[in-house]
């Protein structure tokens, strides 16, 4: 069993589409993890029909105890982040700066308050339209993905790739470089990076690179709307021989990826044409690539 | 000599676990004892961040010259590896922990 | 003035709407343009200026001192985040962990870890003419957004009147960041584009807005790819939307580039005159 991560430092390089394009391409061979918590889009090309769903618990915040409460303030003053307000005449938490350090906790003298798991979200096991799984997830409002949230998405793939003997996990990696990231590359047989041509793509495409290098990942690189801007292309190319990593393939700008998301497929559905015969090359490279 | 691994049971014939932070087992095995000691680190998975810090502090405490692992550590841990003084070899993430063994041995793992 | 660019997810148009916005204002009037999204400040590929100020932005995390130490171990126990770690006789400090909470520091009983700075970023302010532009960034290895957000904010209401037009270009994504980026705006314009992607993160984005009690309106970019699902939806939900820009594949041509595009497609700024309209309007009620 493979795992492949797709990763993008930027949004709206089409990591998503191509993420799930790879979905279909490798059908029922893989189990499919969408750990882009943050902007969890595959859902709406994959319609999955959820068959199991979870609370998700991440985090702690801290929570008063009316009937203990001395309204002493002792917690108000040694909190740092204007999470104790008083409201009539009372100390609150303010569960959106609560950052969960538990000081307060920890100096209440009567043990009025509690630090409490924070229910953040549902994530679910769900039967996609091609009659693969997908592990996917939803945050509540304000709540942050975590290396936490990844790893049990993950996990949850993972267990079941393993019962039902599938031979890839699809992983829709999260956005940017931090905790979560790490958490999407940690285990990973093959990373694909999705950029774009634009100053911005090629900066962001470095930094997560880094982060690429130092989990010594074997890495591929997919370069789309390639032809918006051939001098940023050029320049992608040659970073992608410095740090050999495998070009996949460029992929032309092209409105039928969105023309597709918005019936609702993927590209190799909707698109007949060249596109549709380069995606399905990049999955036969990246098939070759991690075995 | 005492040799860590990150796993996913505690056994010779255990799978690896590739990660570092959140790995289900330590395992360590002292090759003058012949004996394994182990740490159950499952309850890693309610952790929302720092796995590696935590990981590697409980790595230190069965104090091993050794870790063997899968695709690394990252960075925060690896920072308490090396004060610790623990040597880290990678790439045996797909491997079982006996072959994960041989291959230290052989010197067929590569250095962190 | 205070009015925030966001958006449910990244690549929707957010910073290329947020420049060319504020320099057509810039034409008429002074603006500060801030990009928030120190994670990835991407405005300054856009605008031009000389440079006026540098300040370092630090955060507080505790320092170890070892010989008043007595090793009890009351530090890493009081840490939530697994900052502070005890590693045999000496106590390790990672600085991205920690939350600045003080709780290590201020319960030590031998307070032998005071708080002390640590640079987390930078901030830089340049000026071309009518605009000052305001960009801060993360260090690499950082990982919270927040503090540095929220001092990037308090720096800009110290330093310019409160009637000056300020245009915050805000991180994307509805977790914490862009709570802190926008929640002390008049006014939040939500940019989106006319597809599945794009409702489905829109309406992310206006719960979060509704939750934070939060005027807000809709840019749609790109708009003609795609379906009218987005217009529907803010009909039905009476979010007032400001402009339709155009599809074109020049948009995304001069984005890459780094230039500004209003100054070369018409359509697009006849689109921005209108969010400037609005805007003129909205700051007169």
């Amino acid at each position: 069993m493979k795992e492949i991560v797709i990763i993008s430092g930027k949004g709206g390089t089409g990591k998503t589409s191509i993420t799930a394009t790879l979905a279909v391409l490798a059908g029922k061979n893989a189990v499919i993890a969408d750990c882009d918590v943050d902007a969890a889009d595959m859902h709406l090309l994959l319609k999955p029909v959820v068959e199991k769903s979870e609370n998700f618990f991440s985090g702690v915040i801290a929570k008063i105890d009316k009937d203990k409460c001395i309204n002493c303030g002792i917690c108000a003053g040694v909190c740092r982040f204007k999470a104790v307000p008083i409201v009539n005449g009372k100390y609150i938490i303010n569960t959106l700066n609560c950052e969960g350090c538990g000081y307060c906790e920890k100096v209440c003298p009567v043990n009025a308050i509690n630090m409490h798991e924070q229910d953040v979200g549902d994530w679910y096991i769900s039967k996609t339209r091609i009659g693969n799984t997908l592990v996917h997830a939803k945050l509540g409002i304000a709540a942050e993905n975590s290396g936490k949230l990844v790893a049990k998405v993950k996990n949850e793939s993972k267990k079941i790739a393993e019962r039902e003997n599938k031979k890839y996990i699809i992983i829709d990696g999260s956005p940017g470089i931090g905790c979560p990231v790490v958490s999407s590359l940690s285990g990973a047989n093959y990373v694909v990076l999705v950029t774009e041509p634009s100053l911005s793509g090629l900066h962001d495409l470095k930094r997560v690179h880094e982060l690429v290098k130092k989990f010594n990942l074997k890495a591929g690189c997919i370069i789309n709307k390639s032809d918006i801007n051939l001098n940023v292309t050029n320049k992608i190319i040659q970073f992608l021989k410095d740090e050999s990593i495998k070009h996949i393939a460029s992929l032309p700008y092209d409105e039928n990826f969105t023309k597709a998301m918005t019936v609702g497929e993927t590209i190799v559905e909707y698109d007949h044409s060249e596109l549709k015969d380069l995606l399905v090359e990049c999955w036969e490279i990246v098939k070759q690539e991690v075995n | 000599m005492k040799i860590a691994f990150t796993t996913k049971g505690i056994e010779w014939n255990s799978d690896m676990d590739p990660r570092f932070g959140r790995t289900e087992y330590i395992l360590v095995y002292d090759d003058e004892k012949e004996e394994f000691t182990s740490f159950d680190n499952r309850d890693i998975e309610n952790e929302a961040h720092g796995a590696g810090p935590k990981t590697s502090q409980q790595l230190f405490e069965m104090s091993p010259q050794v870790l063997i692992t899968g695709n690394g550590p990252g960075g925060n841990a690896a920072t308490v590896l090396e004060k610790a003084g623990i040597k880290i070899f990678i790439g045996a993430g797909q491997m079982t922990v006996n072959e994960a063994y041989q291959a230290y041995k052989n010197n067929n793992l590569k250095e962190f | 003035m205070k009015i925030a660019i966001a958006s449910g997810k990244g690549g929707t148009g957010k910073t290329t709407l947020s420049t060319n916005l504020a320099a057509l204002f810039a034409e008429k009037v002074q603006v500060v343009l801030a990009d928030l999204d120190v994670e990835e400040p991407n405005s300054g590929l856009f605008i031009k200026g000389d440079i006026e100020r540098e300040d370092i932005k630090y955060k507080m995390i505790p320092e170890w001192n070892e010989s008043t130490c007595t090793l009890c171990g009351l530090c890493q126990k009081n840490c939530n985040f697994h900052a502070v770690i005890q590693l045999g006789s000496q106590i390790l400090v990672f600085p991205e962990l920690c939350h600045s909470c003080y709780a290590c520091s201020e319960l030590c009983p031998t307070d032998s870890l005071p708080m002390i700075k640590q640079r987390m970023g930078q901030l830089k302010q340049f000026r071309n003419k009518n605009m000052t532009f305001i960009e801060s960034r993360l260090d690499i290895g950082q990982e919270q957004a927040v503090p540095l957000i929220g001092q990037t904010i308090e720096y800009i209401e110290k330093n310019f009147s409160s009637s000056t037009l300020k245009i915050f270009d805000s991180p994307p994504g509805t977790s914490c960041p862009v709570i802190e980026a926008t929640k002390d705006a008049d006014f939040v314009i939500l940019v989106t584009e006319p597809t599945p992607f794009g409702l489905h993160d829109l309406t992310l984005a206006v719960e979060t807005m509704k939750e934070l009690e939060k005027r807000h309106g809709v840019v749609i970019n790109r708009h003609g790819i795609g379906n009218n699902d987005v217009l529907e939806y803010c009909e039905e939900n009476n979010i007032p939307v400001l402009a339709k820009i155009p599809n074109s594949r020049k948009v995304a041509e001069l984005y890459s580039k780094g230039e500004l595009v209003y100054t070369e497609i018409p359509e697009f700024k006849a689109e921005l005159e209108k969010i400037e309209t609005f805007i003129l309007n909205f700051q007169k009620s």
